[in-house]
C-alpha cells in the first residue's frame, strides 16, 4: 500500500489544524461527521442557516429542539442547516490568538458567511456565551453595528419571551414554535434578496408577520423610578403586540426520525420521543406550562412508529419520552406498554419520565428499572398543603404517602423529593414542613416494610431545594424574589427541620448555590438596560456562567456597579399590577388579566383546577387547538 | 458464532478515542441489524471485544474486534455494516473464527506502523538505511520509562522486530502485546537521537497498518485467521 495514496483519498477539510485538535480537550466536539449529520453541496442550496446552542457541544447535542429545527430546515431543498456550539475555553483562547473564525460543524465553514445564525436560548445563564459565539464568529456584538453582509442573528426558545436584556445583540427574535412560520420567513428572505432590498426592509416585512420581534423597530421610555413608561414601535407596519406562533395540528406535525448521533458521551445519550407540548396543570411558578399552552398531544400511533424508526436510524440503546407532564398524555399507558414490549425484545432501555406515582407507573417502572437502584421521584415543591395550594401544585400529602407506600411494597427504598424555597407567601411553617413531610415518608416505609423484608436496607430519602425565581408570563411575575441572605437562611431552616426529625438519619438534604439564582432572577425579569451589563461582564471574561466552577459573581457585581444598574430593582420588588412589564408587548397565548386573577387566587390559597377538569379562560383557547375548544372566552 | 471484524479508521475519525469507537460500534450493530448476542444478567450488553486501543490522532487500516453473533453471513454483515458507517471508517472483512480461537486482545503479538512527516518533509532526508542497520545491530537499547512510582530503565530492543526505510516513510514492526507494547515514535526518537538530531513527536504522522498474532513462531495477520462464511 502506497502511503501517498492513503494520504490523498482520505483528507477531509477541517477548520482546525491537526496541531490544534491534538491539543484541546475532546477534539471530537469540533469535527462533525456524526451519524445522521447532513452534508449538502453549498452550490445546490440558496440559504445557509447556522443553528446554535450557546453552550459546549455535549450540552447542546442533548437538546431536542435543535434536532427538530435541524431536521425541518434540512428537509427544505433550498436550505442547508448546520450546527455550531460554544468552543470550550481552551479552544476559545486558541481561536482568538490565531484569528480562527467560528465555524459550523458540517462544512467547517465560518458562520459569518451564512445567511442566518439562529441561537436557541434555553436559560438565562448562557447570555455571555451568546456573546462568545458572536465574538468568535467575528460578527459585531451589537446588531446596530452589523452590515448587511453579516448573517441575520435570530433568537428563539423560552428566554425569547423576555428578550429585552439581550435585545441589542439580536436582529430578530422568533416568538413561539419554530415549525410554524419559518417557511414563510425564508420565502420572504429570498424575495427580498432577489429584489435587492436592504436588511432593514426585510426585517420590517417579517415583523409584519406578527410573531417576529425586531428590537430595533421598538423604542422604550422609562419613568423616573426606572419602570417602563412606554414601549412602542417606531416604524409603520410593525405590530404593537407580537404574538407567539404555534403548531396548530400537532397530530400531523413532523418529528425527526434521524437525529444526529454524537460520538462522545453527551448529557442525554438516547433517543427522545416528544409526546406532547404544553401542560394542563397551571402550576403558578411554571413558565414552560404557560408558554407552551394549549396542551397538544402527538398521535400515539405515529409516536410508536417514529420511536422504532429513531432507534433503527440511530442505534441508541435507550429511549425516553419527553413532555412537561407525561402522566397527562391520554395514551401514555398504550405507548409505554408498546415500547416496553418492543424494547425488551431488543435489549433497549426505556427511561421513563417523571410520572404520577400510581399502580400503573410503579408497574412500568418495575419493568424498566432496577428497583434496587433507582429512586422514586416526587416534586411537591412546597412543604405544606397550604403552600402547595398557593402555587397550584395539585400534589397532596395523601398522594405522596400512598404512592410511597405502594412503591415500598414493591421493593423501592429510595425516594427523591424536589422543593423550592422563597415561594410567595412562604412562612417558616411551610419550610419546616419539608422536614416533616420527609419524615412522614420515612415512617411510612417503616410501617409498610417489616424488618425481614428490608432486603435493600432502610429507606433513603433525598430532599433537594432550589431557589424560587419569578418568571415572566406566570401568575408570580409580580412576586418579589427573596434576597440571597433570605435564601440562605431558609436553606438553614430546612436543614434544621430535617435534622430535628425522628428519622433524620434517613434523610439527605441538597441545596443549591444562591448567587447564580440571584443573577438568573435579574435576567428573567430584566429590561433593556441590562444589555450593557452583560456586555461589560463578558468583556471582563465572564463565560460559561451556567457552569458552577466557571461562574464568577464578583465580576458580575463589578459590571453592575460600573454600569450603574441596581440588581435589586429587578428582583426584590413586589411589582404593581399596573406596571408595564418589559415583556408585556408579547402575547404568549395566556392573557395578563388571567395571570392577575391567578396571582390573587394564589394570595388566597385558592386552587384552580386543570384544563381537563374545566376551562379557566386563560386565553389560549384563541388558538382553537389541542385541549381548548370553543371560541377563546 | 465468534466473528472477527477488521476495520479501518482514518481521516477525521482518527480524532475519536477508543471508548467512543466502541460505543459507536455498539450503535452500528443495531443500525445494521446484525444479530449480535447479548450477555445475560441484569444489564445485558453486546458481546464484543476489541483487539487493541488506538491512540487519538493515529489512523489505522488494520483494527479488529471480535463479536459473538447468533446468525448471519460474512458478506451480508459486511455490507449492512458498511451501509451505516460514517466517512472514515470502513469494514474491511468479517470472518468466522473457530470456537476455540483466542480472543483478539490476548492474541496480539505485533503491529506494523508507517511513520512519516505530517508536512512535505521526507523522512529519508534524515534517516538512512545505515542508521537503521546500526540500530538493529545493537543488542540492547535502554530508555527511561516513567512509572507511577519511579523512573525505570527499559530495554526496547527485544520488542523491535523490523524496521525498513521506504520512500517518504519508515515501516516499523514492533511488539504490540499487552506486556510488551512498544509505541512506534519511541523507536523513531531513538533513530533521531542516535544522530544527535532534534526530535519533535508532533511533526510525525503514525499510521497503524495491521496487527499480528504469533502462531508457530510466525507472525500472522489477525485478519488472516478464520474464514468467510
Amino acid at each position: 500500500m502506497l502511503l501517498k495514496d492513503l494520504n490523498k483519498e482520505n483528507e477531509t477539510k477541517l477548520a482546525l489544524s491537526d496541531d490544534i485538535l491534538m491539543n484541546v480537550e475532546k477534539c471530537a466536539r469540533y469535527i462533525g461527521n456524526e451519524i445522521n449529520s447532513v452534508v449538502k453541496n453549498k452550490n445546490d442550496i440558496e440559504i445557509r442557516f447556522a443553528m446554535c446552542f450557546p453552550d459546549v457541544y455535549e450540552i447542546g447535542m442533548s437538546h431536542i429542539g435543535i434536532q427538530i429545527l435541524y431536521d425541518m430546515f434540512n428537509k427544505y431543498d433550498d436550505v442547508w442547516c448546520e450546527r455550531v456550539y460554544s468552543p470550550w475555553t481552551d479552544l476559545d483562547l486558541i481561536m482568538r490568538e490565531r484569528n480562527i473564525p467560528l465555524f459550523a460543524l458540517e462544512s467547517q465553514d465560518p458562520i459569518k458567511d451564512f445567511d442566518f445564525l439562529g441561537i436557541t436560548i434555553q436559560y438565562e445563564m448562557c447570555y455571555t456565551n451568546i456573546l462568545q459565539i458572536l465574538d468568535l464568529a467575528q460578527i459585531p456584538l451589537l446588531a446596530a453595528d452589523r452590515g448587511d453582509d453579516m448573517p441575520i442573528v435570530i433568537g428563539g426558545g423560552p428566554c425569547a419571551y423576555n428578550p429585552e436584556p439581550i435585545c441589542d445583540f439580536f436582529d430578530v427574535f422568533y416568538i413561539g414554535e419554530g415549525e410554524a412560520v419559518y417557511r414563510d420567513f425564508l420565502d420572504i428572505y429570498k424575495e427580498c434578496k432577489a429584489n435587492g432590498e436592504s436588511r432593514r426592509e426585510f426585517l420590517i416585512k417579517i415583523a409584519a408577520l406578527g410573531c417576529f420581534y425586531v428590537p430595533s423597530l421598538y423604542d422604550v421610555e422609562y419613568n423616573d423610578d426606572n419602570t417602563i413608561k412606554s414601549f412602542k414601535p417606531n416604524t409603520a407596519g410593525v405590530p404593537e403586540v407580537v404574538t407567539k406562533a404555534i403548531v396548530k395540528d400537532m397530530k400531523n406535525c413532523d418529528y425527526p426520525v434521524k437525529p444526529v448521533v454524537p460520538f462522545i458521551k453527551c448529557t442525554q445519550d438516547r433517543a427522545v420521543l416528544e409526546i406532547q407540548r404544553g401542560c394542563i396543570r397551571g402550576c403558578r411558578f411554571c413558565q414552560a406550562g404557560e408558554l407552551y399552552r394549549p396542551v397538544r398531544e402527538r398521535d400515539v400511533e405515529d409516536m410508536k412508529k417514529k420511536g422504532l424508526e429513531i432507534l433503527k436510524n440511530t442505534g441508541h440503546e435507550e429511549i425516553s419520552l419527553s413532555s412537561l407532564s407525561s402522566s397527562d398524555y391520554s395514551h401514555l399507558e398504550e405507548l409505554v406498554d408498546y415500547l416496553i414490549d418492543e424494547c425488551s425484545k431488543n435489549f433497549i432501555n426505556i427511561s421513563l419520565p417523571s410520572l404520577r406515582i400510581d399502580n400503573y407507573a410503579l408497574d412500568a417502572f418495575g419493568k424498566v428499572q432496577d428497583v434496587k437502584k433507582s429512586s422514586l421521584t416526587f416534586a411537591p415543591e412546597a412543604g405544606t398543603q397550604r403552600m402547595r395550594n398557593v402555587i397550584n401544585k395539585g400534589l397532596t400529602e395523601e398522594d405522596i404517602l400512598n404512592g410511597s407506600r405502594m412503591a415500598f411494597e414493591r421493593g423501592w427504598n429510595k425516594v427523591k423529593l424536589y422543593f423550592m424555597l422563597g415561594l410567595p407567601g412562604e412562612t417558616r411553617e411551610d419550610i419546616e414542613g419539608i422536614g416533616v413531610l420527609c419524615d412522614k415518608i420515612a415512617r411510612e416505609f417503616f410501617d409498610t416494610v417489616p424488618k425481614e423484608e428490608r432486603k435493600n436496607g432502610p429507606v433513603q430519602i433525598t430532599a433537594s431545594t432550589s431557589f424560587f425565581i419569578p418568571k415572566p408570563f406566570t401568575a408570580f411575575q409580580w412576586a418579589p424574589m427573596n434576597k440571597r441572605d433570605e435564601f440562605l437562611e431558609k436553606a438553614y431552616i430546612t436543614r434544621t427541620s430535617i435534622i430535628s426529625q425522628l428519622n433524620q438519619k434517613r434523610i439527605k438534604y441538597n441545596w443549591h448555590e444562591a448567587d447564580v439564582s440571584e443573577l438568573e432572577g435579574v435576567f428573567a425579569r430584566g429590561d433593556r438596560r441590562l444589555n450593557k451589563v452583560i456586555l461589560n461582564a463578558y468583556h471582563k471574561g465572564c463565560i460559561y456562567d451556567a457552569w458552577g466552577d466557571m461562574f464568577d459573581m464578583d465580576k458580575w457585581l463589578c459590571a453592575f456597579k460600573e454600569e450603574n444598574v441596581d440588581m435589586d430593582f429587578y428582583t426584590i420588588r413586589e411589582r404593581s399590577l399596573d406596571e408595564i412589564l418589559p415583556w408585556d408587548f408579547l402575547d404568549c397565548g395566556v392573557n395578563k388579566e388571567w395571570l392577575k386573577k391567578e396571582w390573587l387566587n394564589a394570595k388566597e390559597g385558592k386552587v384552580t383546577p386543570n384544563c381537563k377538569v374545566q376551562c379557566n379562560g386563560c386565553g389560549a383557547a384563541k388558538y382553537k387547538t389541542g385541549i381548548c375548544t370553543g371560541d377563546g372566552k | 458464532m465468534k466473528v472477527r471484524i477488521k476495520f479501518s479508521k482514518y481521516s477525521v475519525m482518527k480524532y475519536i478515542g477508543h471508548l467512543d469507537i466502541m460505543r459507536y460500534f455498539q450503535k452500528s450493530m443495531r443500525r445494521a441489524g446484525v444479530d449480535i448476542a447479548y450477555s445475560g444478567g441484569y444489564s445485558p450488553h453486546q458481546i464484543m471485544s476489541f483487539a487493541a486501543p488506538l491512540g487519538v490522532g493515529v489512523e489505522s487500516y488494520g483494527e479488529y474486534f471480535d463479536a459473538e453473533i447468533n446468525s448471519g453471513h460474512s458478506n451480508d454483515i459486511k455490507n449492512s455494516l458498511n451501509e451505516v458507517m460514517v466517512k472514515g471508517i470502513d469494514i474491511l472483512s468479517v470472518k468466522l473464527l473457530p470456537d476455540n480461537a483466542q480472543n483478539a486482545m490476548a492474541s496480539i503479538a505485533a503491529a506494523l506502523y508507517y511513520v512519516s512527516y505530517k508536512d512535505d518533509c521526507n523522512i529519508k532526508d534524515y534517516i538512512s538505511e545505515d542508521d537503521i542497520v546500526s540500530l538493529l545491530k545493537k543488542e540492547s537499547i535502554f530508555i527511561t520509562k516513567q512509572t507511577k512510582k519511579q523512573e525505570m530503565e527499559f530495554d526496547i530492543r527485544p520488542h523491535i522486530y523490523d524496521i525498513e526505510i521506504k520512500d517518504g516513510f519508515i515501516s516499523l514492526l514492533v511488539d504490540a502485546s499487552s506486556a510488551g507494547n512498544l509505541k512506534p515514535l519511541v523507536v523513531i526518537r531513538q533513530l533521531y537521537e542516535n544522530k544527535n538530531l532534534e526530535f519533535n513527536e508532533n511533526q510525525f504522522k503514525v499510521i497503524r497498518i495491521d496487527m499480528f498474532t504469533r502462531i508457530d513462531e510466525k507472525l500472522i495477520s489477525l485478519g488472516d485467521l478464520g474464514d468467510e462464511f
